[in-house]
């Protein structure tokens, strides 16, 4: 019975989302690299970069959609789990940098030597190996989710007060990374990468290659998400957002099963992040600030939680109206706008985009076969 | 009548005591004056002991010149003149300045003998100077430098001294010269070391901890004793400091989360936006100093009541907006109204960087909140005095009109139960714009004080956002008293936090303590209890 759970998680929206994200993935660097630059279909290495960037934040929405949309946990924090996961790849970036820094010192990274600092904090050691730093963008937002949700779950800490203690975790770490003895690079960061695995972090292969990466890492964020969401744990997680003491009354662990999803949701963010800093450039503290994390937030519900797909493409849309309209004139109208998209998108459309569709189609389809009760649509969490 | 009769005969002769006093001066002044021009080592030294001895005013002004080398004579009209940095010339006598210098000017010279003799008749003039503010400064220099030479001068002065606080001050730098001497006698230096043990400072306990090895052991062992008398003192002085430090930001906290706790604790609205209605206050405060300033400069130091009502008004009336537009829709929708209301601080901040750009503007301090004072080894400026009692102020005003009000008493009953509420003909729509706009109103009376202490900026509101939920949720929901105590209890933990691990790092240790604290107790420190929990 492998067919069934594969067919579940499989279906037809399912499938033409990935086949799109996939044709993104392979042409835009195809486009890229093979189209000569005079050619109207090529795509210059700035889009590349930028859509990186749009695809990082995609599975971030993606991790907070798993949460929020199927789980009812409103996370204010989980830029601070994108920003380790940052943190952890710029580490091994700032070590890759060796002996080309301007104290072109073969272990300190710049700061460290600007700061006189003799030695390496025992927290850098390691992160010169790429697989160590690969685990640690895994580990280090993953345990921090699992000791903070080990403590928030079992004293049943929900709604409104998760939210908020989950932002003053990121504030906490916002005020931590900025102080220059914690070791990261204080308000500047980590930033002035030359390569990773041996390719020059600037050129045009890596950053293509980047992009490809990414849109890889969306596709498998993408799968593993609907995986759980169409298992038997999904359904006990949709259980836990629409009526979690009546869950917790049939038996289930409900911290247990709120604890797992928000630790793998806090890992994907990680994911993100680490894929986010060497096409960005630069990590600085000023990514955990709750101001992004809670940005991140309304990707999904522009997008419509607990749809997966809506989660993506709230982060894609809202990024390029952000990036539309603050390059331009139009720039201090940004804030307006996005203020806007926060009262709207709640008032007038609680489902998001991809929830809305998905309401009206099963709503034409109810009309169409009249003699038919359709499935009443899960009520939307709070 | 005959009492103002009486007081302007005793002004008068005491005009007429000072008329002849300033005459009787007057001429042993100019007497010593007379004797720089003779161009004579032995008549300068009589002429700067005539100066140091004459008590003129003036005195120290020459004295100072002669060290500085900027005095000068002309023998032929038996005139002493001071160069001024500038370069010009002013007849020391009339001190009026001299247009044409005459042409046998030529600079009073000095020698080493000379120079000791400035130095000493320098300590003593300004020990002795007429204005108590430069006679406290020389106390205080001589109590710094402990030097031997100023013993004569200071016991001269304490002797002619007549003002309680320069008086101990003579007697404080006496100590510290006594101490620093080897030939000083034993009773003298026990007595020194008590003085000092008075003073109770840190430059006491420098001076005590640092005697010279010719100290017999009797004043040693005093002084020990002194040291820790004085250190356990400045300990309890610096919890003190401390204590009135965390009683600050914890009015701060308080007002800034007060209105919250409203919105939040009593209505169960999420309001994110609720540091706007702060920043929007403090800009009320603003737009209130500039007309102010422009049209009634005379009415400045009312500026802050009349911007109080002002704030009150403008930022409930668009706390009531925010509620008949975006907020009733979402009651009972939490989640979503934290995000709606986030996008309407996007949208307020937005607006005010707009209208009034995105630097901080100016707020100025009111006479009557500027300044300081001290208490024992306490600094109390005025500012954070008046937002300590107006914070209390508004937090007992407040529960007065939860308490004893009709409409604290249908907030209440809309709050408990408002199906029932409604039933018993309370039209709970309008409660619930009334409570939210109250809540705002608060938040913008509490942006006028902090417009006192912190920079006027767009991001103001952002600063307190976190703070006043944590506030509120540490302090439990729903209880104003929570929210005083966890207020207090964090600003003091804070200021204590902070000399063992710095501002930001006490900071994330209280945050952290926080989110600890809200998984051990998830309703608060004061959770209500019974059926208004699952309500």
């Amino acid at each position: 019975m492998i067919g069934g759970p594969l067919i579940r998680m499989l279906d037809r929206g399912a499938v033409i989302f990935i086949v799109i994200i996939a044709a993104i993935g392979i042409l835009v660097p195809l486009l890229n690299l093979l189209v000569p630059p005079d050619s109207p279909f090529h795509v210059p290495t700035y889009l590349v970069a930028l859509w990186g960037k749009y695809a990082c934040y995609a599975l971030l929405a993606l991790s907070i959609d798993l949460i929020w949309g199927y789980c009812g946990i409103l996370s204010l924090g989980h830029g601070a789990f994108f920003a380790l996961g940052g943190y952890a790849m710029g580490m091994y970036l700032m070590r890759q940098i060796g002996t080309r820094g301007v104290y072109a010192d073969p272990i300190l990274p710049d700061f460290m030597v600007f700061l006189n600092w003799k030695e390496l904090p025992f927290f850098w050691y390691g992160f010169q190996h790429f697989p160590y730093a690969l685990l640690m963008v895994l580990l280090v937002p993953g345990a921090l989710a699992f000791i903070f949700g080990w403590f928030a779950f079992r004293s049943r800490v929900t709604g409104v007060y998760l939210s908020i203690i989950t932002q003053a975790m990121t504030f906490a770490l916002l005020l931590a990374f900025f102080r220059n003895d914690f070791g990261f690079g204080g308000n500047n960061g980590l930033t002035d990468f030359k390569d990773i695995l041996g390719f020059n972090i600037q050129a045009q292969g890596t950053r293509a290659a980047l992009f490809a990466l990414s849109c890889l890492a969306l596709i498998l964020g993408f799968l593993v998400c609907r995986w759980i969401v169409t298992s038997k744990l999904g359904k006990v997680l949709v259980a836990i957002r629409d009526a979690e003491a009546r869950t917790r009354f049939l038996g289930y662990r409900v911290e247990s099963y709120k604890l797992f999803v928000f630790t793998l949701s806090a890992c994907i963010a990680g994911i993100a992040g680490a894929l986010y800093v060497p096409q960005v450039g630069i990590i600085n503290p000023s990514e955990f600030s709750p101001a992004n994390s809670i940005e991140a937030v309304i990707w999904v519900a522009v997008g419509g939680r607990g749809t997966l797909s809506g989660a993506i493409i709230g982060a894609v849309l809202v990024n390029y109206a952000k990036t539309y309209f603050t390059s331009g004139f139009l720039a201090p109208y940004w804030l307006f706008l996005l203020g806007l998209l926060f009262v709207l998108v709640t008032l007038l459309l609680p489902r998001g985009i991809v929830g809305t569709w998905r309401h009206w189609s099963a709503r034409r389809r109810e009309q169409a076969e009249a003699d038919k009760t359709a499935v009443p649509e899960p009520r939307p969490a709070e | 009548m005959h009492l103002i009769c009486a007081r302007l005969f005793a002004v008068m002769i005491a005009l007429v005591i000072l008329s002849t006093a300033a005459v009787s001066w007057a001429a042993p002044f100019d007497d010593a004056l007379a004797r720089f021009t003779a161009d004579d080592f032995s008549e300068t030294d009589a002429g700067i002991s005539g100066l140091a001895a004459s008590g003129d005013a003036r005195a120290a002004d020459v004295i100072g010149a002669l060290r500085d080398g900027r005095l000068a004579f002309s023998a032929s009209e038996k005139k002493v003149y001071v160069k001024t940095p500038s370069g010009s010339l002013t007849d020391v006598a009339t001190g009026q300045p001299v247009a044409t210098p005459p042409g046998d000017l030529a600079d009073v010279r000095v020698n080493n003998r000379l120079r000791r003799a400035i130095d000493a008749a320098m300590g003593s003039l300004t020990l002795m100077a007429p204005d108590p503010a430069r006679r406290l400064a020389a106390a205080q220099s001589v109590f710094r430098s402990k030097d031997a030479s100023a013993l004569p001068a200071l016991d001269a002065a304490l002797a002619k001294e007549r003002e309680t606080r320069i008086k101990q001050a003579l007697a404080e730098a006496r100590a510290a010269v006594i101490l620093s001497m080897d030939d000083a006698s034993e009773v003298d230096k026990l007595a020194a070391v008590g003085v000092l043990r008075e003073r109770g400072d840190q430059e006491a306990l420098a001076i005590l901890s640092s005697l010279p090895a010719s100290t017999p052991a009797s004043v040693a062992q005093s002084a020990k004793a002194a040291i820790g008398s004085i250190q356990t003192n400045l300990t309890m002085w610096s919890a003190a400091q401390n204590a009135w430090y965390g009683l600050s930001l914890g009015s701060v906290l308080l007002l800034a989360a007060i209105g919250l706790a409203i919105t939040f604790g009593v209505m169960g609205v999420i309001n994110m936006a609720h540091g706007e209605m702060v920043m929007i206050g403090a800009y009320v405060t603003f737009v209130v100093q500039e007309i102010i300033r422009t049209t009634f400069p005379w009415l400045f130091d009312l500026s802050l009541l009349i911007a109080l009502p002002l704030a009150f008004i403008i930022a409930g009336g668009i706390g009531i907006i925010i509620e008949r537009t975006v907020i009733r829709f979402l009651y009972g929708r939490p989640l979503e109204t934290l995000l709606a209301t986030w996008g309407i601080s996007l949208i307020l901040q937005q607006a005010v960087r707009t209208a009034f750009g995105p630097t901080n503007r100016e707020v100025g301090n009111p006479s009557w909140m500027s300044g300081a004072f001290e208490v024992g080894h306490l600094t109390i400026t005025y500012n954070r005095l008046w937002i300590i009692c107006f914070t209390l102020a508004v937090f007992v005003a407040l529960l007065a009109l939860l308490r004893l009000t009709r409409l604290g008493l249908e907030m209440r009953a809309v709050t408990q139960n408002r199906t029932m509420a409604a039933s018993m003909g309370i039209r709970t729509a309008r409660i619930d714009a009334l409570t939210f706009g109250l809540g705002s109103g608060i938040a913008g009376i509490a942006g006028v004080a902090l417009s006192q202490i912190d920079n006027v900026s767009p991001n103001l509101g952002q600063s307190y956002i976190i703070d006043s939920f944590l506030v509120v949720v540490f302090g439990g929901v729903g209880n104003l008293w929570g929210t005083l105590v966890a207020a207090f209890t964090l600003g003091i933990a804070n200021k204590f936090l902070e000399p063992f691990a710095g501002a930001v790092l006490g900071k994330i240790l209280i945050l952290v303590f926080i989110i600890l604290f809200i998984q051990k107790r998830p309703r608060g420190l004061f959770a209500l209890k019974g059926r208004a929990v699952e309500a």
